[in-house]
């Protein structure tokens, strides 16, 4: 009898399934406790590589509850790579659907940061642009393209996402407020951070990805009438941010 | 390309497979450690710290490019732009080894993070080795495949495993890395004899010789299930072992493998030393 990688796989991954046929101890007896050791290695190792992955969303509701729900998640979305710093892409999607836990509204958005970090720390390297950048006239600004470093990323969120952040990993951090935050990671060497953007830096930045900055400034205005460029600004160059401007 | 000023092979010295917590301690002092071996899909990123700080280790140490997700094993065929992040990866770094295993881990686009196993026949050695051609092609080197660590065995096997491996050898002109302590772990699980599987190994294909350490369970029958852990000290009986392969095969690199709960550098070095000291044994 053949054993075929489908019927192993859907074993692997179905603790309730039993182990396939045509297996043995390799002396003619059962295989169960056996093959066990496979489907256990195959849970444990991805629900390892999720915690590695999601580790805000893991302190926020405690390492037991987390595995649980990683070997749910993993179940229903093994990799679909074997590159490990990749996993999980599809975890904040799982947990917008997940009805035991939509008491925790803000746990989607804190698995994108959580997965943007990962990212953001295996991203290209880059020199951040040398500052003087407020010193280049207001004229030549507004024409002016702005570039991100690789491993800059922004996040929205309608939660206080960086607050939450900074109490799940700063000692004596402040009690996250009720209000919506916008993130933006920077990698200044190896170590990504997360920064709390000024309201309106998201809509700017997100515009200033494809258009001039005049076009950027005028869409974090129309969103944010006092916008404070200047702000921004020192934030960008104050996290290595900005790797080209012209 | 990375250029080295020293001979950019594996040398018949002990090696570690190296963990980041590790870098200051390799870089400041690695004796007895003669080279390096890392996990392929952990330098796959483009940039960062990882990358930094491989750079930096190869410009002081050959490096041992070890794969641990190209599913060789597979039904399906092999991941062409793994394949082609694996060639990347090598093309910058120009390793003095890259070894996979033959093992599974991807099926129908779902990888699993583990090694696992496949039957001996015609039709899976057939696969296997226009598999190895494929990353003998996409490479543009000459890779080792490593002999697994079994919990069971498979009733359509034809081939022992030792003959499936030598035939891989020699239809695709691969070398073989040779796990002693999948050796010793198999033998314990599937009831065979560790030293007459030794003494049936192609030792004159073997380019590089693992060590770890297993953890010990039991089976539904009562009998020892030992786990491949690689969480511990290598134990007793897989150094008796590689001593006995040593004296067949003469020297050859030696890793250390401690992949969980790793220890603090000293005791790594220690089981390295260990390893050292067996090499030391052996007329060259």
């Amino acid at each position: 009898m053949s054993v075929t990688q489908t019927e192993f796989r859907r074993s692997v991954l179905d603790p309730e399934a039993p182990a396939p046929g045509g297996l043995s101890d390799g002396r003619g007896g059962a295989a169960d406790r056996r093959f066990a050791v496979y489907r256990n290695n195959v849970t444990v190792s991805l629900t390892d590589a999720m915690e590695s992955a999601f580790p805000t969303v893991a302190k926020l509701i405690g390492p037991e509850s987390f595995r649980s729900l990683a070997r749910l998640a993993l179940r229903a979305h093994p990799p679909r790579s074997p590159l490990m710093m990749e996993f999980g892409a599809d975890f904040p999607a799982f947990l917008e659907g997940f009805e035991p836990l939509a008491h925790l509204g803000y746990l989607p958005d804190v698995a994108r940061l959580d997965h943007a970090m990962r990212l953001s720390y295996h991203a290209a390297d880059a020199d951040p642009l040398p500052a003087a950048v407020q010193s280049m006239p207001p004229d030549q600004l507004a024409t002016a393209r702005l570039q991100l470093a690789p491993a800059c990323r922004i996040l929205r969120s309608r939660w206080p996402l960086h607050g939450i952040w900074r109490f799940n990993h700063e000692d004596g951090a402040p009690q996250p407020q009720a209000r919506p935050e916008d993130v933006l990671i920077a990698r200044p060497g190896y170590d990504p951070a997360p920064h709390l953007l000024p309201p309106g830096g998201a809509a700017f930045l997100t515009a200033a990805a494809s258009a001039p900055l005049g076009n950027a400034y005028e869409a974090a205005l129309t969103e944010t009438p006092d916008f404070d460029l200047t702000a921004l600004l020192s934030l960008l160059i104050g996290t290595g941010a900005i790797t080209a401007l012209e | 390309m990375l250029d080295r000023t020293f001979p950019n092979d594996l040398p018949a010295l002990p090696g570690v497979g190296y963990k980041p917590q590790h870098y200051t301690s390799i870089i400041a002092d690695p004796a007895p450690v003669g080279w390096l071996e890392i996990h392929a899909e952990n330098y796959m990123g483009q940039g960062g710290r990882p990358l930094a700080q491989l750079r930096h280790l190869a410009e002081r140490f050959p490096i041992s490019v070890h794969g641990v997700g190209l599913s060789i094993g597979g039904e399906g065929r092999l991941d062409a732009d793994h394949l082609a992040r694996l060639r990347h990866l090598c093309d910058w770094l120009n390793p003095a080894s890259f070894s996979e295993h033959l093992a599974w881990s991807t099926h129908d686009g779902a990888f699993l993070n583990d090694l696992l196993p496949l039957p001996y026949t015609d039709a899976t050695l057939a696969r296997v080795c226009d598999h190895i051609d494929a990353v003998h092609e996409a490479l543009g080197r000459r890779m080792l495949l490593e002999n697994p660590s079994s919990y069971l065995a498979f009733d359509e096997s034809t081939w022992s495993e030792t003959d499936f491996l030598r035939e891989i050898a020699r239809r695709t002109g691969c070398g073989l890395l040779l796990d002693v302590n999948n050796v010793f772990v198999s033998a314990v699980n599937l009831g065979m004899d560790a030293r007459a599987y030794i003494a049936e190994f192609p030792l004159d294909q073997v380019g590089e010789i693992h060590l770890g350490g297993h953890d010990e369970d039991h089976d539904d029958a009562g009998r020892p299930l030992l786990i491949d852990s690689h969480g511990r000290e290598v134990a007793d009986p897989v150094w008796a072992l590689l001593d006995e392969v040593l004296t067949l095969s003469g020297p050859r690199p030696a890793l250390i493998e401690w992949d969980n709960d790793v220890p603090d550098w000293p005791v790594l070095a220690a089981e390295a030393g260990r390893a050292a000291d067996a090499l030391a044994r052996v007329p060259a």
